[in-house]
Parts: structure tokens; C-alpha cells; sequence
């Protein structure tokens, strides 16, 4: 599997760290409550299909980049930079 | 019809003419009092459990596929009870005792081989964790020995005991430990189930759950809807999507996890092998193939095979544990998808909706569990109380903080286990 990190270019899986499902990007205020908290930090969609995720490119440019992956197929739709995602 | 070495002997002398189907085939009915989701260890286990134990026989278990056509036909078939956490440690110790009455309780051949399993420590401080961990083992009544070098040197001479990175220091021997013939026990449940009346029902994809005002109603399937008082979902590995008929989210990400196997050897491993070190563990089938595993490919997958730099990574650690597999062939490598939850252990509970029950998030640990999950799941679907082997495998500790069980103490998120 190769990632195509936007400042690098595609590159061997291997350089990056997974963090998982992209939802680091909506982090809840730090009182909107149980459910809110829970549902970020634990519950999750976990599609068989199309999804968005997170990984860091810590054998590369450094940064952190949102991936479009299909879970079934292992095919890589695309990625940004997530700096650029939050905004 | 019942198997017994006399049936063997006649059956020998009369052309193997005798021998009839293990279950039958039979349409879904429109309405029954259980159903369960999913075909695999775990439901099969279930609906036995519902019948032995309960009486409860107007049952059905609704598979998409095949028979043990998923993680229970891909596992690397090892069975021990060696845990630490409270949660966790009495029940997988309930299932390794369900295990070894395993092929008498269902009339059928699991093969059950009682080889035993051991962890392998490579500092004082590992030894230290693991000789507590034994402690709370034997304290709760299951067996584990502290084995030195010395006598792992006489019964495994090729494991690289003086490597300058992981000196092997001893190993936590739980001797009850061992391997099965996984599909023979999803074929033995399967076939205990249909016996005492409950009808396994394959090529039927449940595709919505009916609820009306919070109660289950029954499921839509590929064979038409079927009504039903109680739905339990059973099946790891695609958790989140039948989770998701019914609106529920859960603590679950799935995960590819690869096994592989050798060509066949001589006999030369006697018992299971753990390198906690290397995630990497090993066993020798009774075909003579090495069997052996590492860790999650680290990424979500649904693919059921790999990349390859897994597959390196474990040819890496299993050179380092015993160099001399270097000179076997890696004959297959295959993937299974696994529920992983934040803190790496299971769930069995209720849900929000009434009626409804789950019984998910077995990590890459499901196969022991198949017994004890099968017993605790019917139990709680038939009492609607949790067995107190179970109590603590519960959906909403994740929420509230309290019973995490983080065996490996990395914390309770994704990805860390």
C-alpha cells in the first residue's frame, strides 16, 4: 500500500503512523458532555468502504495528512493535508 | 446419529455407507422466539447454549455465508486461559474449562490438544510481571509454572536463547493451554445446535433490524423478513455494519490481522510459543505445518488479507526467536478481520433497544472465548442477568471509565492494542 502524501508524493506505507478514523479533526469542547466525549474518543462509524483517516508522515515531510481509503479494497482515493482540512 | 469408536469400526467394515449430513438445511420459518446474527463460533456456541441449557429450541442463526466460513475457519486455533485482569481472567478461565469437557458435552472431535503455552520474558522486570501474573492465575484456580532456560533449552534447543537483544530469562508455562481443530468446533456446535431443534439457516445476509417504539420486532433478510422476540448480533468482524441497522455505534474499529503457515515438517514444537517481544507466536499443526501469527496490520481493513510489511515483520521476529525456520517454506498467509475495541478486550450486553443483545469486540482473541461467549451470551439473552463469568464485558464501560480492562496497559483508545 502506497500513501500519496502532498508535499512528498506517494510514498511506501511504511514512512507513516496510522491514527485512525479522521474524527481527531471535530474535537468536542471540553464540556459539551459524556456522550459528546464518548462518541469522539470511542465510538465510531468504521465503514466497510470509503472512509477518511488520519495518518503522520513521521518517516517523511512530517505532517499530518487526511487519506481517502476504501477498507475493502485497500485502494487510496486521495489525500490533504489535514492542516489544511481543519481550516 | 452419535460417533463413537464402534461407529468408526462398523461404519470401516461396511464402506462408509452410514454416515448422514451433521445438520440439516432447513428455510427460515416467519417467526421464531431467538434469532441470532451470524453463523460463526460464537452464534453456533450461542444457540447451542440456548437449547442445552435454556430449552430454549425455537431458535435461529442466520449466516450470510457459510457455516464457520469467517475468523473461526482463520484463526490460529490457540486455547488458553492466561489473563490478568479481573474481567477478563475468570472468563476466558470459565471458557478453558468448558473446553476440556468440550468433546465429550458435544458428542464431536475438536481435538483438543492440551500441549500448553508459554510466555517467554527476556528481563527481570518481565520475568517479575509474568511470575505475577502466574500468581493471579493459580490464585483463581488455573494452572501456570514458571519454566527457567535450563529446561527450555533441553525441550526446544534451536530457540536463539543467547540473542543480545531478547535473552530468553524463562517463560510463564500454562500447561491446560493448547490448540484445537477450529472448524471442528463450529461443526460440533453447529451440529449439537441442530439436534436439539434449532434451525441454521446459511445464504441468509440479515440486511435491516425491525424495531418498533425501542423493541426489537425481528430482521430483514436476503430470504425475507423473520419476526422474533429476542436478536442477538454475533458476528466480529462486521460488528459495526449490524450494529448500524439497528442506529448503534460502537466501540469498534476492524482491523487485518495475518496468519501463515509452513510447508509440513517433522515433528519438532510440542507447545505453543509466544514472543511477546516480536508480537509473534507459533504452534505446530498436527499436519506438521509451523502456524504461527503476528500483529494487526495497523490500519482499518475489511480485506481479509494483508501488506506485505507485516509479513516481514514476522519473518523478522520468528528469525529472531528460531533461526532455524529460516530454512522452511512459507507454504499460505492469510488475513481475518478483527473487532478491535479502545481497551483490546470483549463485549457481551445488552443494548439501548429492548430485545436486542451484542456480543462483539473479541480482538484477535475470539477463538478461545467460542465456549464461554457462547455460554454467557445464551445465558444473558435467555435470563436477561449477565453470567457472572460476563458481568464485566459490558458495552458502556467505555463511557463511563469504570472496568476498563487494558490488559497491556497502553490505554483505553483506538489503535493502541
Amino acid at each position: 500500500m502506497r500513501l500519496p502524501c502532498p508535499i512528498c508524493g506517494e510514498r511506501d506505507v511504511r514512512e507513516f503512523t496510522y491514527k485512525g478514523h479522521a474524527v481527531a479533526l471535530d474535537r468536542p469542547a471540553p464540556n459539551a458532555g459524556d456522550a459528546a466525549w464518548e462518541d469522539y474518543v470511542h465510538l465510531r462509524e468504521n465503514p466497510a468502504g470509503e472512509t477518511r483517516e488520519l495518518w503522520y508522515h513521521g518517516g517523511g515531510c512530517g505532517a499530518w495528512i487526511v487519506v481517502r481509503r476504501n477498507t475493502v479494497t485497500h485502494e487510496v482515493l486521495g489525500a490533504e493535508l489535514a492542516s489544511e482540512v481543519a481550516e | 446419529m452419535r460417533f463413537s469408536g464402534l461407529k468408526i469400526l462398523t461404519e470401516g467394515l461396511t464402506g462408509n455407507r452410514g454416515w448422514t449430513p451433521h445438520w440439516r438445511d432447513p428455510a427460515p420459518k416467519p417467526e421464531y422466539d431467538v434469532i441470532i446474527i451470524g453463523g460463526g463460533g460464537h452464534g453456533l456456541a450461542t444457540a447451542y447454549y440456548l437449547a442445552k441449557n435454556h430449552g430454549i429450541t425455537n431458535v435461529a442463526v442466520l449466516e450470510k455465508g457459510y457455516l464457520g466460513g469467517g475468523n473461526v475457519g482463520r484463526n490460529t486455533t490457540i486455547v488458553r486461559a492466561n489473563y490478568f485482569l479481573p474481567g477478563n481472567s475468570e472468563f476466558y478461565s470459565h471458557s478453558l474449562k468448558l473446553w476440556e469437557n468440550l468433546e465429550q458435552d458435544l458428542n464431536y472431535n475438536v481435538m483438543l490438544s492440551q500441549r500448553g503455552q508459554v510466555l517467554l520474558s527476556h528481563s527481570d522486570g518481565q520475568s517479575d510481571a509474568l511470575i505475577r501474573r502466574g500468581n493471579a492465575m493459580r490464585n483463581q484456580g488455573d494452572d501456570a509454572e514458571w519454566i527457567s532456560p535450563e529446561y527450555m533449552r533441553k525441550n526446544w534447543p534451536y530457540l536463539n536463547f543467547d540473542s543480545p537483544r531478547f535473552p530468553i530469562y524463562g517463560g510463564l508455562m500454562q500447561r491446560r493451554a493448547g490448540t484445537a481443530r477450529h472448524d471442528a468446533v463450529a461443526w460440533g456446535y453447529a451440529r449439537g445446535a441442530d439436534q436439539r431443534g434449532v434451525d441454521l439457516i446459511q445464504n441468509c445476509e440479515v440486511t435491516g433490524i425491525d424495531i418498533e417504539n425501542g423493541v426489537v420486532k425481528g430482521v430483514q433478510t436476503t430470504r425475507g423478513a423473520i419476526r422474533a422476540g429476542k436478536v442477538g448480533i454475533v458476528t466480529a468482524g462486521r460488528s459495526g455494519q449490524v450494529a448500524a441497522m439497528a442506529g448503534m455505534r460502537l466501540p469498534i474499529e476492524s482491523h487485518v490481522l495475518q496468519a501463515f503457515v509452513t510447508e509440513g515438517l517433522k515433528p519438532c514444537l510440542d507447545t505453543v510459543i509466544s514472543f511477546g517481544m516480536g508480537h509473534f507466536y507459533i504452534s505446530q499443526s498436527d499436519k506438521g505445518g509451523l502456524v504461527f501469527g503476528g500483529d494487526l496490520d495497523m490500519y482499518a481493513s475489511y480485506a481479509q488479507r494483508g501488506n506485505l510489511p507485516m509479513v516481514e515483520h514476522v519473518a523478522e521476529a520468528a528469525m529472531t526467536l528460531m533461526p532455524m525456520i529460516g530454512k522452511a517454506k512459507i507454504l499460505r498467509s492469510w488475513g481475518g478481520i478483527m473487532d478491535m475495541t479502545p481497551d483490546g478486550s470483549p463485549i457481551i450486553d445488552r443494548t439501548d433497544t429492548d430485545g436486542l443483545f451484542i456480543d462483539c469486540g473479541w480482538c484477535y482473541g475470539g477463538f478461545k472465548a467460542v465456549p464461554g461467549s457462547g455460554y454467557a451470551f445464551a445465558h444473558l439473552m435467555a435470563t436477561g442477568t449477565p453470567h457472572k463469568s460476563a458481568e464485566r464485558l459490558r458495552l458502556d464501560r467505555f463511557r463511563t471509565g469504570r472496568g476498563l480492562m487494558d490488559e497491556e496497559g497502553t490505554g483505553a483508545q483506538h489503535n493502541l492494542h
